[in-house]
């Protein structure tokens, strides 16, 4: 029968990060310096970079050509959104996102940050807390990036000096206490001499917390998924109607948040209809418990219209089913908003029409300071009012990032042109 | 009662299964591009972990070079036989034949064709979505590409104006004519690859594994010696102890000197090798830092 096993989540094998922060506060060298003492760069990319080093009439080997691919990018000196890079320790595998400094920068950010566990913001030394490191913190913040770590970058171009750190680390601790940012690590580094990323160094001696490298390889990211409430969206219904499986009907997909046992009470929605799990499936055969973020196929004791778009959740715990929400909405497309016209929102597996009812305000990313606007372009973010044809099933972005987050996308050019998070009503 | 951790390959595969079934919901008309390669093979896992115990909703197919290893031939019409899916074959022969594709010659590199025959294939059968199996960590083109790439009705992939791809909201909608390539495993690397391997217990062709081939040395790598590939002068066969990491076309195919035996090995190896999958194994890849980047461009895979 079932297999019994309990999944420990703490030590969670994949880790994804952004960094955010321009070349010239040595983000390419960081990577660079990532990739390179974790032994992940090839030979022939080596090579490759250092082949172009010397046709630019450099020398050495410069590291931030690893992340700029393109030759469209080349070609235009720019680096077009989000990369992503991969290494792996033995501890775990890591994904980073890494999205260039440009002004698209916010578009790129969002993107990136929101699958993201951890962001990286990196400070130049010499320069403090600026304009930027604040856009960036507020992006983080705004995405609901679990773990920050500020990266202060360069320190080997201030002597080392612990005063120059603590004075940076209350300068942005400062900014932070304004949003909603938990889980801030300062470390000290020279990304170029290698101090603290991977390796301690000998220079930042009086710095006693972890590494870089040690500190992604061991922080929890179990809670960073919603363990409390369960969040099943059909994706798929299965239904073999071969002579063996007649009448099985397998409700595939996902599960968002929380975590499901056989025999628990489920109510679906939007209807409101109860029943009870009878079956958790995996391919490899049946099991008594699943969690979030597995695939698995569930099947039910009651005979339940079920499709594609309605969610199954524990009794008694119940998200909103809604049609009409707030929220945080960043403009993607370089068409701007038309709040006349209807567009598409994806929500889980629910995609329904909407109008964008209302524009509340928009952020100054710069100054957090609230505008008023009558339409939205490109990279700005604004708090707005939704009104979606059919009902959704939903949670609060800060509660359950899962069922808290949009797409609009526009019908007619059929572009995904804005992202949103669910705010409080 | 065991305690595991929720591994990386745990963490990948189930985002991989959400994809496919985001495909099959949402597309028309899906195809899954089965080539009896490594990561095709991952791929077939990947569908049945996603839909059993329910037939696959989509076909299978394979865009065929006829440059290919006959092993791995054999092992992908068993493969199929086994999954009992239905499986499309579309020859570049017959691309050629229809003059829609004109060779220099008949051993020259097929790998850029293929791009023909897969857009007509998919034009024949008005698929929307091919899922495939390619990896971002294989080139630098793929590592800026989405998980769900937009293709225009020439099949092209304009890499500037690519769809924000957000949290794990997929858009997949299309245009009449236009289609979606699907990448599963682009967060997987050759070494994930390779543990899911051994982890699922997969079967792959035999040349993946080392075993003694007529080689000649040219250019940077190694060609093993066929119909395709003959000595030319100055060169000389050589009997080495090799295995392949890709399977492509056989006459810009290289395989690699190691004494890997089996899966484990194979990982030992990966996961000391100092030389990216493509860096080592495709002569196409080489001829420009943006090899990829133009086929692509093309409607490559």
């Amino acid at each position: 029968m079932s297999a019994i096993e309990k999944i420990s989540f703490d030590q969670t094998g994949l880790l994804r990060f952004i960094t955010a922060g321009s070349v010239d506060d040595g983000k390419s060298t960081l990577i660079g310096r990532l990739l390179h003492d974790s032994k992940s760069i090839f030979e022939d990319q080596l090579t490759s970079i250092t082949n172009t080093t010397r046709k630019r009439g450099s020398e050495g080997v410069d590291l931030s050509l690893l992340t700029d691919g393109l030759q469209a990018e080349r070609e235009q000196g720019i680096t077009i959104d989000v990369a992503y890079r991969y290494f792996a320790t033995p501890k775990r595998k890591f994904i980073i996102a890494d999205t260039p400094g440009h002004e698209q920068y916010t578009r790129n950010m969002v993107t990136g940050a929101s699958t993201a566990n951890l962001a990286i913001i990196l400070i130049d030394a010499r320069k403090g807390v600026l304009t930027q490191s604040r856009r960036h913190a507020y992006l983080a913040s705004l995405v609901g990036i679990p773990h920050l770590v500020v990266a202060i970058n360069k320190m080997d171009l201030v002597d080392y000096s612990q005063s120059v750190f603590e004075r940076i680390c209350k300068d942005f601790a400062a900014f932070a206490e304004n949003l909603n940012l938990h889980n801030i690590t300062y470390i000290p580094m020279s990304a170029l001499n290698g101090d603290m990323v991977v390796e301690r160094g000998d220079h930042l001696n009086w710095y006693q917390n972890s590494t870089l490298m040690d500190l992604l390889e061991n922080v929890s990211i179990e809670d960073d998924i919603n363990r409390e409430d369960f969040r099943f969206p059909v994706q798929w219904v299965c239904r073999p109607q071969t002579k063996e499986l007649h009448d099985f009907r397998g409700y595939m997909g996902r599960i968002e948040s929380g975590s499901i046992r056989v025999g628990d009470n489920v109510t679906l929605l939007p209807s409101g209809l109860t029943s009870r799990i009878k079956e958790i499936l995996r391919y490899e055969g049946p099991i008594s418990q699943a969690n979030a973020p597995q695939s698995i196929t569930l099947t039910i004791e009651d005979h339940l219209d079920i499709s594609r778009g309605d969610m199954l959740v524990k009794t008694g715990d119940a998200p909103q089913v809604s049609k009409a929400f707030d929220a945080m909405l960043c403009w993607l497309s370089e068409q701007p908003l038309d709040p006349s016209r209807k567009y598409l929102v994806k929500h889980t597996t629910r995609t329904v029409k909407a109008v964008i009812s209302r524009i509340d305000y928009r952020v100054d990313v710069n100054t957090l300071d609230h505008q008023t606007v009558s339409t939205l372009n490109m990279n700005d973010i604004a708090h707005v009012g939704l009104k979606v044809q059919s009902p959704i099933v939903c949670d609060e972005y800060a509660r359950n990032r899962a069922t808290g987050c949009f797409i609009v996308i526009d019908e007619s050019s059929n572009n995904t042109v804005a992202a949103g998070m669910i705010s409080p009503a | 009662m065991n305690n595991h951790p929720f591994t990386h390959l745990d963490a990948l595969e189930s985002e991989a299964i959400h994809i496919m079934r985001e495909v099959a919901a949402e597309c028309a008309n899906p195809v899954l591009l089965f080539s009896g390669g490594k990561d095709s093979i991952v791929l077939l896992r990947l569908a049945e972990k996603a839909f059993r115990p329910g037939r696959f909703p989509f076909p299978l197919m394979h865009i065929d070079t006829e440059h290919n290893f006959p092993e791995v031939i054999e092992f992908r019409d068993r493969r199929v036989k086994e999954l009992g899916e239905r499986l499309i074959v579309r020859s570049m022969e017959d691309s050629i034949k229809k003059g829609r594709v004109v060779l220099r010659s008949e051993t020259q590199s097929r790998n850029a064709f293929q791009s023909v025959t897969l857009l007509d294939a998919i034009a024949e059968f008005k698929f929307d979505a091919c899922i495939g199996g390619a990896r971002r960590d294989e080139e630098k083109a793929r590592a800026k590409e989405r998980i769900f790439s937009f293709r225009d009705e020439f099949g092209q992939w304009d890499p500037k104006n690519q769809r924000p791809e957000l949290w794990d909201l997929y858009n997949t909608r299309t245009h009449s004519g236009e289609n979606i390539r699907v990448f599963p495993i682009s967060n997987w690397t050759e070494l994930d690859v390779w543990e899911y391997i051994s982890r699922e217990n997969l079967e792959v062709p035999e040349i993946y594994f080392a075993h003694t081939r007529e080689v000649i040395r040219r250019a940077a790598g190694l060609l093993p010696v066929s119909h395709l590939v003959q000595p030319q002068a100055g060169e000389k066969i050589e009997q080495m102890t090799v295995r392949f990491r890709t399977v492509g076309d056989m006459s810009c195919t290289c395989p690699v000197e190691s004494d890997a035996a089996n899966v484990d090995e194979i990982i030992a190896e990966t996961a000391m090798t100092r030389i990216t999958e493509r860096g080592a194994t495709r002569m196409d890849d080489q001829t420009s830092d943006a090899s990829m980047e133009l086929r692509k461009k093309e409607g490559y895979f």
